[in-house]
C-alpha cells in the first residue's frame, strides 16, 4: 500500500494508504478518546468524541472513519477540538451513568475538564418501559432545571446478563456485533429518534423471546458496562465485585474443536466472567453461549453457599435477585 | 489425508475463498466462531451451497441447499465428480502432475449420472450441475464438513469421496482452496496428534515402524508393542468376547455416548474392573469400581490442545480444583508410582519438552512461542519455523517433490439400517447451539435457548400421524424405544426426523441409534436410524 505522508499536530508521520486518521494519530504516538470505535467492528461514527480538526475542514471530522490524505494536517489538540470534546462529554456523562467506563476514558474526562452537572441535576429516572413505550415524535417537554438522563431500571430477564439501559451511550458497537460485523443474528437495533432513541429487541420483546442466542458478543464490545454479565452485575450490587482481587488466565475453550481462545476473570477461585483476548486471530474477541456462560460446571454452586460471593452467585443462578 | 492427519487450511483462508461447500455439518450451531469466519467470506462474496438433510440455522445462509437424503453423500460426490469429468472442468495439469488412479476414479463413477444422483440422494439434478460447474470452475474453493459426514458406518469413504472432488479440481494445497473437517472438541485434534490413536504414535507416527518404534523405546525405557492396538468400537467387540476384562476410561462418558446404549451399558457392566477418570459422577462413573476425581483440564490444569486449523495453544491453570481432585497428569504419574514405575512428578511443560524431541511436527513449540504467538500451527519443525497455514503446497511444486496423492474411488452403499413400513422415518442426530454432547457440561448453565429432549419431524409427518406439538410419541427402531414430546420443524423434509444427543435422561437417542461403524475410523453411524414414531395413547 502506498505510503501518505500527514501532519499530526505538526509532527510529519507517514502511514499506509487507507488508514483512518485514528491510526496515523496512534501511530505518531498520540492516542484519541474512543468510545464507538473497535478494531474489529466498522467504524459508526455515533460518540464524536474522537473528533480532530483538519485544516480545510468546514467541520470537525471524526478520526476513526476518516481516511488520510496526502498532505493533511491534523489538529488534535486545538481549542476547537479540546470544547468540542469536553462538550460531548459532557451531554454524555450528564445524561448517562457512565460509572463503569474504563479507566482510560475516565482520564480523558478529567483531561477536558468535564462537568457532568453544568445542565442541572440529573432528572427522576423512567419507570421499567417507559422510554421503550415512546413514539418516535411524540417528544416531552423538558423539565426545566434538570439535565434529561436515560435512567431507567435495568432489564433482567435471564441468568445470563443484564441490560442496564442506564449507562447505554448508544454506541452501536453491540447492535453491530450482534449484527453484519460478527453474529449476524440481528437480535437488536435502535429504536425510537432523537433523545427517545434506545436499543431494542423486535417490538422490545423479552430477550427470551428474541432471535438473541446469547452469544454475550455484545457484552464483550460494549464500553459503559451497560450489557453486563449477571453475575459481574449482582457481585457489583453487592459490594463484593473487586478487580484489584482478580486474575485473568488465558485458556482454550472446551466446548468444540474451534479453538476460541477464553480470558478466565476469577475471583476467590471463581469464575466471574469469561471474555475473549480482541487481538487473536480466532474470536477476534467473540465468543458463543457455551464459550461465554458454559463454564458453570466447573464450580457447581448446588450445595450450601459458604462464602459471600458464593452466595451472591449461587443467587443469581436461582434468578434471585440481590439488592444493592 | 495425503499422509497428514489433518485439516488442510486456515480459518482466515474462508474470508476470501470463493466457493464455500458446507457439507453435513452445522457449524452455525456446532461450531459458532468457525461460521463467524464463514460468514465473512460470504459477505466477502464467496457464493455457499450447503448440503444437508435438513436445512439448518446454516443451510439457511446458503445460496443453495441440497437436501440430501441421509447416507447418500458417496452418490452425490460421485456425481458431482462425473459432472465435473463429463464437462471437460478438471484441472488437467494438476491430476497429471500431483495425482494418480485418475482413470480408474472416472470409470469407477461414470454410472453416477445426474439422473441417477437424484433418484438415490433426492438432490434435484439441475442443483448438482449448478454445484459441480461452481466449484469446478472457482478459483479458490473449501469443502468443509463435520459429523454429518463422518458419523456413518462408511464415514471414511465418505472423506474420500470429498477429496476426490479436490483432487479433480486443484482445490488443495492453495490459500483459500482446501479441505476443512471440522472437529467436535477441543482436542479431538490433540488426541491424534499425541498419538491417541490405535495405531500411531506421537506425530502421527506409525506404531508398525520399526525405526520409529526405536526412538520412543529408547526415550521411554520401555518395549512398545509393534501390533496396532484397538480403537473405541472394536474394544466393545472385544469385551463381547470376553477378551478385555478391565477397563480404564478418563474423561468419557460411554455409557451415555454410545451408538446402542443397551449393548454399551451391558458390555460395561460385565467388566471385571472399570476405572474412571473424569470431573463428573457420570453413567459411566456410577457403574465404575473405582473413580478417581479429576480437575478440569481447561480451567484447572495445565497443558496444550489442537484446535481444527492445527492450531496448538495453551490452556492454563486459573482455578484450584475442588476437593480431591487432582490434575490428570498427576493422577497418571501417581498411578504409574504404584504400579512400580518412577515417573516422579513431570509438568506439563516437561512432558511437552519431551513430545518435541519425538514428535518432529511438533519440534519447534516451545511454550515460549506457543505463548508469543497464540499457538502455532503444526508442522513446525523448527524454533525458527512460524508454522503451516495450510497444507500440501507441494502439491504444486514442478517437480513434485513427493509421491503422488492417489484418486481412492469409493462406492455408495445404503445405510445399515434399512427403512421398512415399521421403521419408515430416518431419524438423525446431532447438537444444539446451546449443549454439547451427552450434557453432562452444559448442562451446568442455564440456558434461556434450551429446548430440552425433544424429538422433531417435519410438519408433513406430524399431521400425518395425527399429532400436535407437544404431544408424547413413542419412538422405536430395532434396537429399542423411548417416549419423548414431539415438535414440528420446518428444516425437516417429510420422512426425517432429528433428535439432539444432549439429553440422555430425557430421551436417549443412542437406545435407538444403531452401533454398526466405520471399519477404518470406529466411528458409528449415529447419522441414519430408522425409527417408527406413534402418538402415546393416554388411558383415562
Amino acid at each position: 500500500m502506498k505510503k501518505v505522508h500527514l501532519t499530526v499536530d505538526g509532527a510529519a508521520i507517514s502511514v499506509p494508504g487507507g488508514a483512518s486518521i485514528l491510526q496515523a494519530c496512534r501511530a505518531a504516538g498520540k492516542p484519541q478518546p474512543t468510545l464507538c470505535y473497535l478494531e474489529t467492528l466498522t467504524p459508526v461514527n455515533t460518540c464524536r468524541v474522537c473528533l480532530v480538526q483538519v485544516t480545510g475542514s468546514r467541520t470537525l471530522v471524526p478520526s476513526c472513519s476518516r481516511i488520510v490524505e496526502e498532505g493533511m494536517e491534523v489538529a488534535t489538540d486545538s481549542e476547537p477540538v479540546r470544547h468540542t470534546r469536553k462538550v460531548v462529554f459532557e451531554f454524555l456523562a450528564s445524561s448517562v451513568d457512565l460509572s463503569l467506563v474504563d479507566a482510560e476514558t475516565r482520564e480523558w474526562m478529567d483531561f477536558y475538564d468535564v462537568d457532568p452537572t453544568r445542565y442541572g441535576p440529573a432528572a427522576p429516572a423512567a419507570p421499567a418501559g417507559a422510554r421503550d413505550a415512546r413514539q418516535a415524535g411524540h417528544h416531552q417537554v423538558p423539565q426545566p432545571g434538570w439535565a434529561e438522563t436515560v435512567a431507567q431500571p435495568a432489564k433482567i430477564q435471564d441468568e445470563l446478563f443484564v441490560r442496564d439501559y442506564g449507562k447505554c451511550i448508544l454506541c452501536y458497537k453491540c447492535v453491530e456485533a450482534c449484527g453484519p460485523d460478527a453474529q449476524n443474528t440481528f437480535a437488536i437495533q435502535v429504536a425510537g429518534r432523537g433523545f427517545d432513541a434506545r436499543i431494542s429487541t423486535e417490538f422490545d420483546v423479552d430477550l427470551t423471546s428474541s432471535a438473541c442466542v446469547y452469544c454475550g458478543n455484545c457484552i464483550g464490545v460494549c464500553p459503559t458496562g451497560a450489557l453486563i454479565f449477571r453475575s459481574e452485575y449482582e457481585l457489583r450490587n453487592a459490594g463484593l465485585w473487586d478487580e484489584e482481587a482478580q486474575t485473568v488466565t488465558r485458556t482454550v475453550c472446551s466446548y468444540c474443536g474451534v479453538g476460541c481462545n477464553l480470558e478466565l476473570w476469577v475471583q476467590d477461585n471463581r469464575i466471574v466472567k469469561v471474555t475473549s483476548p480482541m487481538d487473536h486471530a480466532v474470536t477476534a474477541g467473540h465468543l458463543c453461549i457455551k464459550g461465554r456462560f458454559g463454564y458453570q460446571y466447573v464450580q457447581e454452586l448446588g450445595g450450601p453457599a459458604t462464602t459471600p460471593i458464593d452466595m451472591v452467585l449461587a443467587a443469581g443462578r436461582e434468578g434471585g435477585f440481590v439488592e444493592p | 489425508m495425503f499422509g497428514a492427519a489433518g485439516g488442510t487450511s486456515s480459518y482466515e483462508e474462508i474470508e476470501t475463498t470463493d466457493m464455500i461447500v458446507l457439507w453435513g455439518s452445522n457449524a452455525r450451531e456446532a461450531h459458532p466462531i468457525f461460521f463467524h469466519h464463514l460468514l465473512k467470506g460470504v459477505r466477502n462474496g464467496a457464493k455457499m451451497y450447503a448440503v444437508d438433510p435438513r436445512r439448518t440455522t446454516s443451510a439457511q445462509w446458503a445460496d443453495v441447499w441440497l437436501g440430501i437424503d441421509v447416507g447418500s453423500d458417496i452418490a452425490l460426490a460421485n456425481a458431482i465428480g462425473r459432472e465435473i469429468i463429463v464437462s471437460e472442468l478438471t484441472d488437467g495439469n494438476f491430476i497429471a502432475r500431483a495425482t494418480k488412479g485418475f482413470e480408474a476414479y472416472a470409470a469407477a463413477v461414470d454410472e453416477w449420472t445426474l439422473e441417477r444422483a437424484e433418484e438415490v440422494t433426492g438432490v434435484p439434478a439441475r442443483f448438482v450441475e449448478n454445484l459441480a460447474h461452481d466449484y469446478a470452475t472457482a478459483d479458490t474453493a473449501q469443502v468443509c464438513w463435520t459429523l454429518g459426514i463422518t458419523e456413518h458406518h462408511n464415514g471414511t469413504d465418505n472423506v474420500l469421496a470429498l477429496i476426490n472432488l479436490a483432487l479433480l479440481t486443484g482445490h488443495v494445497g492453495r490459500y483459500g482452496a482446501g479441505l476443512v473437517p471440522i472437529r467436535g472438541q477441543n482436542n479431538v485434534q490433540g488426541g491424534g496428534d499425541m498419538g491417541a490413536l490405535p495405531n500411531k504414535l506421537p506425530g502421527f507416527q506409525d506404531v508398525a515402524d520399526d525405526e520409529i518404534r526405536g526412538e520412543f523405546e529408547a526415550a521411554w525405557g520401555a518395549t512398545v508393542p509393534a501390533d496396532p492396538g484397538l480403537h473405541l468400537s472394536l474394544m466393545f467387540d472385544a469385551m463381547e468376547r470376553g477378551e478385555i476384562r478391565s477397563l480404564f476410561v478418563l474423561g468419557e462418558n460411554p455409557a451415555q455416548s454410545e451408538a446402542d446404549a443397551t449393548r454399551t451399558r451391558r458390555l460395561l457392566d460385565g467388566l471385571d474392573f472399570l476405572l474412571v477418570q473424569d470431573i463428573f459422577m457420570t453413567k459411566t462413573a456410577e457403574m465404575a469400581d473405582v473413580v478417581l476425581p479429576a480437575a478440569v483440564a481447561w480451567a484447572e490444569g495445565d497443558g496444550t490442545v489442537t484446535s481444527s486449523e492445527r492450531r496448538v495453544q495453551r490452556v492454563r491453570r486459573a482455578l484450584e480444583p475442588p476437593g480431591e481432585a487432582k490434575d490428570d497428569l498427576e493422577i497418571l504419574a501417581l498411578l504409574a508410582d504404584r504400579l512400580g514405575f518412577s515417573w516422579g512428578m513431570p509438568t506439563a511443560e516437561e512432558i511437552w519438552g519431551e513430545l518435541r524431541g519425538l514428535s518432529p511436527m511438533h519440534a519447534g513449540m516451545s511454550y515460549e512461542r506457543l505463548d508469543q504467538r497464540g499457538g502455532i500451527q503444526w508442522p513446525c519443525p523448527d524454533l525458527e519455523h512460524p508454522g503451516t497455514q495450510f497444507l500440501h503446497g507441494d502439491l504444486w511444486e514442478d517437480p513434485l517433490p513427493r509421491e503422488p496423492v492417489p484418486f481412492i474411488p469409493t462406492e455408495w452403499v445404503p445405510p445399515v439400517d434399512e427403512l421398512t413400513d415399521e421403521f419408515p422415518i430416518r431419524l438423525t442426530t446431532g447438537r444444539r447451539l446451546d449443549s454439547y454432547n451427552t450434557g453432562v457440561q452444559s448442562e451446568g448453565f442455564s440456558s434461556p435457548i434450551r429446548v430440552g429432549g425433544i424429538i422433531e419431524v417435519s410438519p408433513e409427518d406430524g399431521a400425518a400421524l395425527g399429532l400436535t406439538e407437544g404431544d408424547q410419541v413413542r419412538v422405536s427402531s430395532r434396537r429399542g424405544a423411548i417416549e419423548v414430546p414431539v415438535s414440528f420443524d420446518r428444516s425437516l423434509r417429510p420422512g426425517l426426523a432429528f433428535m439432539a444427543i444432549h439429553h440422555p435422561d430425557e430421551a436417549d437417542a443412542n437406545l435407538l441409534t444403531i452401533d454398526a461403524w466405520d471399519p477404518l475410523a470406529g466411528t458409528a453411524e449415529f447419522k441414519a436410524t430408522a425409527v417408527g414414531i406413534e402418538p402415546v395413547e393416554f388411558s383415562g
